[in-house]
């Protein structure tokens, strides 16, 4: 890489930053707004997804890669997103009545009573 | 004496520099260990019959300062191995400086957040939503501490290797960007995640 080319990075390095900025106001911002949760949860993570992303393609160079990190990294999020969905596998085992899979939750300000509604017991047996 | 083969140079079979595969590999098993905790979270939440939503218990604005701060901190960083790249020593003490400043920030802010919740008698046991909440968090600072130890040395008693091996360091300070990076990436994650929803 020579010295024109780092100018050039730069440049680029400084448009990214400029973009995560924006994306993050625009995250806090999307969360006052009235939609439902999982309506809110997945607007959340699209944004989050693509910061990651802009993070990792050019602040981490994944852009410009060799094949071989390609594949570890492709594998990494293989058994990445493996893991993330075996509790969706598992949930039908967990007692009826405590599953709350409908994303529509009381809200609960626990630091005004200093005391939780509810212990860790609570919601799986 | 023989030299540690393939600090600057890339190897064939790979095409990188021996340090650069290490610290992706390494990489590779920190998402497995947030993965696993990111698993935790649903199984908790999904399990649990009532949940807080995080921007009713935590302080959003302070949770965004700090996630401005952390982007900060990766444009210095990869601004900082930029400078190396063009000879450019001081910008690159500067760029360094201001990376492991932006660090310390975060850590101060992230433990007068702690602080308040301790205050108030809201501890990981609290509820479970507090346990993975001081858990991801209390990982995430842990790696935020341990990039400073690395930033700090590099920035320190590290740094005198610039003079007889430049392309080394300069390779040392891409690979530190690399986790310092992935860090930052967490936390763009754990934000809204904790924070928000």
């Amino acid at each position: 890489m020579d010295a024109h080319d780092v100018k050039k990075e730069v440049r680029r390095y400084i448009t990214i930053f400029i973009v995560l900025m924006m994306l993050t106001v625009v995250t806090v911002l999307v969360s006052y707004l009235k939609v439902p949760l999982w309506v809110a949860i997945c607007i959340a993570l699209i944004i989050a997804t693509f910061k990651g992303s802009l993070v990792a393609c050019y602040f981490m160079h994944l852009i410009s890669e060799r094949k071989v990190i390609y594949l570890i990294m492709g594998m990494t999020v293989i058994f990445f997103l493996s893991v993330l969905l075996l509790p969706f596998a598992e949930h039908h085992s967990v007692p009826q009545g405590t599953v709350n899979l409908n994303l529509t939750y009381k809200p609960v300000v626990l630091d005004q009573e200093h005391h939780a509604p509810e212990s860790h017991a609570e919601g799986q047996h | 004496m023989d030299m540690i083969p393939y600090t600057v140079e890339p190897r064939k079979d790979t095409g990188l520099y021996s340090a650069k595969m290490g610290v992706w590999l390494f990489l590779a098993s920190e998402v497995m260990l947030f993965g696993a905790l990111f698993s935790t979270y649903i199984m908790m939440r999904i399990g649990s019959s009532s949940w807080p939503l995080g921007h009713q218990v935590l302080n959003v604005p302070i949770g965004t300062v700090n996630t401005i701060i952390l982007i900060y901190s990766s444009v210095t960083m990869v601004l900082a191995w930029a400078a190396l790249k063009e000879n450019q020593w001081s910008k690159h003490k500067l760029y360094l400086g201001l990376t492991i400043l932006f660090a310390l920030i975060f850590l101060v802010i992230k433990s007068f957040e702690y602080g308040a919740k301790f205050s108030h008698g809201t501890f990981p046991k609290t509820h479970t939503y507090y346990a993975i909440y001081f858990t991801l968090t209390g990982l995430h600072a842990l790696h935020i501490i341990g990039g400073i130890v690395v930033l700090g040395y590099f920035f320190g008693p590290g740094a005198k290797m610039f003079k007889t091996q430049p392309e080394r360091f300069t390779n040392r300070i891409e690979v530190v960007g690399l986790y310092w990076h992935f860090v930052d990436l967490v936390w763009i994650f754990l934000f809204p995640v904790l924070y928000l929803l």
